[in-house]
């Protein structure tokens, strides 16, 4: 294993890998995936792109041409001390500015927090992903740079091109999953300081990974989707699936589009109407089976819930939150309902608190509390022994440990799961582990960088699922139900599934939570989850 | 001359370091509102939540209801985190072996000498009824609980040095990180040698701070004993003040970082107070200066925010 003999090292060693992994020294799965030599081999990252960009360790994520010019050398350093300046002012960072010093000024520097990291754990304990080390360097470029403190206060760093450039590399080799925050003995976040990283980076210099900006947010503003779906396609798309929906249900559906003065306006991850179509159709199915006063909207962006700001860029961010507002405010409805996307709960509930005022300071609530209160109520007869399999639950970073979403979803899995099928995750609720996929991760796949993430974000979760499962069977006949509430978790869900062949290796399914509800719903016919691999 | 110079210094260092606690407060408490950015478990969440980490948010209708909030709840919290560094000692036992006894060998430092100075106080100003008993207390108390503060100060302090040479944080520290230790090393070792040497009953610092607090500037001790109790002084007075110039202000700003950001879950309610200070904020003129923020210095945060759809790609 390669990796950095010292924080200083960034701005050293041009053109080499700061980091290697070997994937045969990586801690092996448990079975049946437990041996090392029978994993897929760790795609390698092509000699032109290495020639290209600027190189981090094995893989790239935001595609930073390496400067030709003394020129474009001095812009990267300056953009990137000219973004760190704002920081810390009042006007340009408001938005953060206390949490951000407040991480700046009191990391002990104790390491704590690294055994928290799933990334630095799985990566074996590689030094270039310890929470600790892309801060450190952010901090020492400030105090030596910007500051002009004598290095023998906060530490030396050199800056240079490369030294920028690998950091805004680095800050795109965590998940902003904060479980290094949870654990801090002082309350600093690292986890905020990838993402301030990431905010210099786009906000300042325009440097951002194109899946998340051009393809992303961008697009989303533009056509209403980062799917690319505009609103005609939305309504086409949903109509088929009601079809096929009721067809497998039995149960005659139609979503209603944009009803005026409806209780709740329901908004998806657009990804599901592509990706995962049976979950907006269970969710049809049991909002109207419910009886509920609903409706989605067709209106450019009032159909897609992401919102890729939360993860590099304010202004984006609040952007497209105002912009959900205003749908919502548009149609007269008393209250946004969040579909099962986790990042989308906390960007319009919790962040967007803090921006909406007035008529757009709308009501937001989670779907899952939603669907909870729905089954509390008694109106859907449930007949549990539908959902006789093994199930496991993995908790969505963004609604557990950010919102503090715990208990609705364990309610509605032991109200619609026999009893003894259901097994939690090692740890689970507020101390979980992220799915691999999160801040971006899971629609970010150029060069190999799809590869890498299975092997260092997604190992701990892929482990954690296989642990709950050890005590079943692990015939591929017997099926197993993987429970995932968030569409980019089952993003990055499937991928992983699918580089172990886990569904045909070993049973291995996975789903939301709406669709285990409506496959145990008495009105509906049998066979909602089809356990079929799509 | 030493024993005045003491006493000088003492002033000096206690004002310091008040005005540069208050200080300190004052940034973080004046610093704009944030987003939120809160994580959980909350320890204020009502009705059982804070014990899985849940919220107000698991309601329905959550924006209709009365929040549960629970001073007893943050206290359950605060008062072991505060006194055992609870968080440490779960996430990383190692290092709570060396950061605890350090710790509280400071609060027992520091209880030690407000026990002496509510002391002085009693003995200086209150009536020889009440002064006797309290003074007699003060004296059997002091000399153990200071003597045991300044063992586990040096031991911690040792321990935490140790550990920042040790080859997984020394490339992490900076000297003024090592700094900071041995001065906390040295201090407490002076005073525990004028202790242990010349004052093991504590009477010569307790006629020190008594003085101070009745502003009375009497020699105190002669020869080694005199100059070491000055040192001691002096040591402490300068350590006071530096440490809320330091990163070691911490014990400040970590209640903003449990009550401004990690507890800060607070709703805005529609026509709420908070309104107000966001419409403030959002008039804030940006100065981003990437093509797709499309700031100029002069618009605001609502002006780019609400900026045609027709976004800049990179």
């Amino acid at each position: 294993m390669k990796q950095p003999d010292s924080v200083k090292d960034m701005g050293r060693r041009p053109g080499e890998p700061l980091a290697q992994i070997n994937q045969f020294e990586q801690i092996p799965l448990p079975p049946p995936f437990d041996k090392l030599e029978d994993e897929p081999e760790f795609a390698q990252l092509s000699d032109a792109a290495r020639e290209k960009y600027v190189v981090l360790d094995d893989t790239i994520a935001v595609n930073i041409e390496k400067p030709t010019t003394k020129e474009e050398e001095d812009k990267l350093v300056n953009g990137f001390l000219s973004g760190l300046e704002k920081l810390f002012s009042v006007e340009d960072n408001w938005t953060f500015l206390q949490p951000f010093e407040m991480s700046m000024e009191h990391c002990a520097k104790c390491h704590t927090c690294s055994d928290a990291c799933p990334i630095y754990e799985e990566s074996g304990r590689n030094e270039l992903y310890r929470p600790v080390y892309r801060s450190e360097i952010l901090r020492r470029i400030y105090f030596k740079y910007v500051k002009k403190a004598s290095p023998s206060l906060h530490g030396d760093i050199d800056l240079n091109w490369e030294t920028v450039a690998r950091l805004i590399e680095l800050s795109y080799r965590c998940n902003l999953c904060r479980r290094c925050a949870q654990t801090c003995p002082i309350g600093a976040d690292n986890g905020l300081l990838s993402r301030e990283i990431r905010k210099i980076a786009s906000m300042e210099m325009g440097i951002v990974p194109k899946e998340l900006h051009d393809d992303g947010s961008v697009l989303q503003l533009k056509v209403g989707s980062s799917t690319g779906m505009t609103p005609m396609i939305v309504k086409d798309n949903i109509e088929f699936i009601d079809e096929d929906t009721a067809e497998r249900t039995g149960y005659p559906i139609e979503t209603p589009f944009d009803v005026q003065g409806a209780d709740i306006l329901l908004i998806h991850n657009a990804g599901e109407i592509m990706a995962w179509p049976e979950n907006p159709g269970a969710f049809a199915t049991l909002f109207e089976a419910a009886g509920l006063s609903w409706t989605l909207s067709s209106d450019v962006i009032g159909y897609d819930g992401i919102n890729y700001g939360v993860w590099y860029d304010d202004v984006q961010f609040a952007r497209v939150a105002v912009r959900h507002a205003q749908v919502a405010k548009k149609l007269g409805v008393k209250k946004i309902v969040l579909g099962e996307c986790g990042h989308a709960h906390k960007a319009l509930t919790v962040i967007a608190d803090k921006i909406l005022t007035g008529d757009l300071n709308i009501p937001r609530e989670s779907a899952i509390v939603t669907m909870r209160d729905i089954l509390r109520s008694g109106v859907i007869k449930i007949d549990k022994s539908r959902n006789d399999f093994p199930v496991t639950l993995h908790d969505p970073c963004n609604m557990v440990r950010l919102m503090g979403i715990v208990s609705p979803q364990r309610e509605i899995i032991h109200a619609v799961v026999p009893e003894g099928r259901f097994r939690e995750m090692v740890p689970h609720g507020v101390e979980n582990y992220c799915c691999g996929g999160g801040s971006g991760f899971a629609i970010m796949s150029g060069h190999n960088f799809q590869d890498w993430r299975h092997r260092m974000t997604g190992r701990r979760k892929f482990r954690q699922i296989l642990d709950a499962f050890q005590d079943e069977s692990m015939d591929p006949s017997h099926m197993k139900y993987l429970c995932a509430p968030c569409s980019n978790c089952k993003g990055q869900i499937r991928d992983i599934i699918t580089y172990y062949d886990a569904f045909e290796k070993a049973g291995i399914y996975y789903g939301g939570l709406v669709e285990l509800i409506v496959n145990a719903m008495e009105d509906v016919q049998p066979g909602f989850i089809d356990w079929e691999w799509h | 001359m030493m024993t005045t110079l003491a006493y000088v210094v003492a002033y000096l260092g206690l004002v310091f370091f008040l005005i540069a606690c208050g200080a300190r407060f004052m940034m973080w408490s004046k610093m704009p509102m944030h987003v939120r950015w809160e994580l959980y478990p909350v320890a204020h969440e009502g009705g059982g939540k804070a014990a899985y980490g849940g919220s107000y948010l698991e309601e329905t209708d959550w924006w209709t209801k009365k929040r549960e909030v629970s001073l007893v709840g943050e206290l359950k919290v605060m008062v072991p985190e505060i006194l055992f560094l609870v968080a440490l000692r779960e996430h990383n036992k190692k290092l709570w072996t060396r950061s605890f006894p350090f710790h509280f060998g400071l609060y027992l430092v520091g209880g030690v000498t407000a026990l002496m100075l509510v002391g002085g106080l009693v003995v200086g100003y209150l009536p020889e009824s009440i002064a006797a008993p309290v003074g007699k207390f003060i004296s059997w108390v002091v000399p153990f609980l200071g003597g045991a503060g300044l063992v586990l100060g040096i031991i911690g302090a040792m321990g935490l040095f140790m550990r920042r040479r040790g080859r997984e944080l020394r490339d992490y520290t900076a000297p003024a990180d090592l700094f900071n230790l041995v001065f906390f090393m040295v201090t407490f070792g002076v005073a525990l040698v004028t202790f242990v040497g010349f004052d093991r009953d504590f009477f010569m610092v307790e006629t020190f701070i008594l003085n101070l607090v009745t502003f009375n500037l009497a020699p105190i001790g002669d020869g080694t004993a005199g100059m070491l109790l000055a040192l001691s002084v002096v040591l402490l007075a300068v350590l006071v003040a530096y440490i809320p110039t330091t990163h070691m202000s911490h014990f400040i700003g970590k209640y903003f970082a449990y009550h401004s950001i990690r507890w800060s879950d607070e709703p805005n309610l529609a026509g709420g107070k908070q309104e107000k200070t966001i419409h403030e904020l959002l008039s804030r003129p940006v100065t981003w200066s990437a093509p797709h923020i499309k700031a100029d210095g002069k618009k605001s945060w609502l002006d780019v925010t609400l900026e045609d759809d027709d976004n800049e790609t990179t």
